[in-house]
């Protein structure tokens, strides 16, 4: 099987969540007529990144009668889409989220688990924790989605990939920093080498698409990459400017891999979990 | 060995700061730049970040001399705007600033400095209005954290391209975007007075300072542990002590709270707010 693959990589109106469906709507379009199976927003791709006193008033929830989630449920009768927003729970929650929707239904939503409060970023001022990590089934098999700092910890994508994930998607809006003689950034180099890595090392496709722009002084990078499960890049979005990356993930890659790397396999999940119980009663 | 290479690669941070340019001034409505071209490196840069940005019919440059301004600053204003083919203005700041000079006759240069720096502010800001232009920055970040700048002079601006830069980095993009030579290759000053340099001034070189700055500020070591690499310990707490002191200069006026609502501690949003 086949997966006609697209990754948008856009710049986003801050708070205004209007705007910025049209601009999904707009790029779904253009997916759509490039026969692609499955259109992947960043993080936040609704609202924009740097919220701060926002966050309330751009939140939204993936089901039918929001104004926002309906135009997106309904395109994505055609095409499956991870969109970025941010959700809000009954009780008045606020998360960073990514929603899977397909066919019409909002198949899976993810909250960020991990809100970087440190140097630039103040997530866990405005947002609350996620508590959850779980793959989940789709007409491609299943997969599992993480958010920016999600991946920074080797924790998530294990826990995805022993839930079953054989393809991880992966979203970003993450701000350019560390300019140096190299011929990228530091955050675009380090971003890279981990996720060819978690595809190396879990056999699995990993896909990332992350925000380009700018939010007052923040530079976005884009630069959006698809790795196959021996590892190799199989696409990769240019930096700095709004873009759709097309790729063609063939599933069968991973029965060739894993016969010949059975690292799936051999994982000693037990030993992880033992060892764990005795490191966390210490 | 410590590692101090403040290289950068020139071609990622053109196309970081035109971008930043170009995005920051168009989302406020806005198309076009003013900019204080006082003959010295770092409006230089700043003004060819934005002519590559905007275009060049759309960026002001504008000359402010004083009566004792030196020749070369203005001439090598001119190279650029000549290199440029930019739009300019020459606004003489003599008759605005001497009736206040005349009215204490012991005013120091300090002083006389200050009122010139932030004469040529309310100029910049009226020119910002005339031509409908953002004022776009012109300080690096060697002297935003020395505090080397007149608050409310050249330090103001509504947005700045080149202060996450040093000096050697600015000199370094000057190089690569072929900024005219004399502006890259004379000693810098702020030319308040005769025969100022920034050097003499500060006590210490840009290429010395700047490297004790990217240890201390963006590698993140202690004072000690530069002193034990080899930083002479007197210059690495008169540095560290222009930095602590001069964070004022870098801040917006801390309001006092009485409210549950107070802007700046619990009312935030950033500047690109909607936009």
């Amino acid at each position: 099987m086949k997966l006609n693959l697209a990754l948008a990589q856009i710049n986003t109106k801050l708070g205004d969540v209007e705007a910025n469906l049209a601009k999904h709507l707009d790029y779904i379009k253009q997916a759509k007529s490039e026969k692609s199976d499955l259109l992947v927003f960043p993080e936040l791709s609704l609202t924009g990144y740097v919220l701060q006193d926002l966050v309330a008033s751009a939140a939204h929830k993936p089901v039918d009668d929001d104004p926002i989630f309906k135009h997106l449920l309904n395109a994505s009768k055609d095409i499956d889409l991870v969109v970025g927003f941010v959700d809000e729970d009954s009780r008045h929650r606020f998360f960073i989220a990514s929603a899977y929707l397909s066919g019409g239904k909002t198949i899976h939503v993810h909250h960020k688990v991990y809100l970087p409060t440190y140097g630039l970023f103040d997530e866990g001022r405005f947002f609350a924790w996620g508590d959850r990590v779980r793959a989940f089934d789709t007409r491609f098999g299943r997969m599992g989605m993480l958010i920016c700092e999600d991946f920074w910890h080797a924790s998530p994508p294990y826990l995805l990939w022993l839930d079953g994930a054989d393809i991880m998607l992966f979203s970003s809006a993450s701000p350019g920093r560390g300019l140096n003689d190299k011929e990228k950034l530091e955050s675009a180099r380090w971003v890279e080498r981990v996720t060819k890595a978690y595809a190396s090392m879990f056999t699995s496709f990993v896909a990332h698409s992350n925000r380009v722009g700018y939010e007052d002084g923040l530079h976005f990078w884009g630069g959006a990459t698809a790795f196959d499960p021996n590892g190799e890049e199989i696409a990769h979005g240019p930096y700095n400017e709004e873009a759709i990356t097309y790729s063609q993930l063939d599933l069968n890659q991973l029965r060739r891999t894993r016969a010949r790397l059975p690292l799936l396999r051999d994982e000693r999940t037990n030993l992880t979990v033992s060892e764990l119980q005795r490191i966390l009663q210490k | 060995m410590i590692d101090t290479n403040l290289t950068i690669n020139t071609d990622l941070a053109r196309e970081i700061l035109t971008g930043f340019v170009k995005t920051e001034v168009t989302r406020t409505g806005l198309s076009r730049a003013v900019i204080g071209l006082s003959g010295g490196i770092d409006s230089a840069l700043s003004c060819i970040l934005a002519v590559e940005a905007l275009g060049k019919d759309n960026v002001l440059a504008v000359r402010m001399p004083y009566k004792a301004s030196s020749k070369d600053s203005l001439d090598h204003a001119q190279l650029l705007i000549d290199q440029l083919e930019i739009p300019s203005k020459t606004i003489e700041i003599t008759d605005m600033v001497e009736p206040l000079f005349k009215l204490d006759s012991e005013m120091s240069n300090m002083r006389k400095g200050n009122i010139m720096a932030r004469e040529r502010m309310i100029v910049l800001y009226d020119q910002s209005e005339v031509f409908k232009g953002l004022v776009i920055g012109t300080s690096n970040k060697t002297e935003i954290l020395l505090g080397y700048s007149t608050l409310y002079g050249d330090s103001a601006s509504a947005m700045n391209p080149i202060g996450d830069l040093y000096k050697t980095q600015v000199r370094q993009l000057s190089r690569s975007m072929n900024i005219p030579s004399p502006i890259i290759d004379k000693a810098p000053s702020a030319d308040l007075w005769l025969g100022q340099t920034d050097e003499k001034e500060l006590g210490f070189t840009y290429e010395e300072v700047d490297k004790l700055l990217y240890l201390l500020i963006d590698q993140r070591y202690s004072p000690q542990e530069v002193i034990e690499v080899g930083f002479d310990e007197k210059f690495v707490h008169a540095v560290m002590n222009r930095v602590r002191r001069y964070q004022y200069k870098r801040m917006q006026p801390p309001i006092a709270k009485v409210s549950n609502r107070t802007i700046g501690y619990d009312f935030l949003y950033l500047r690109d707010w909607g936009t």
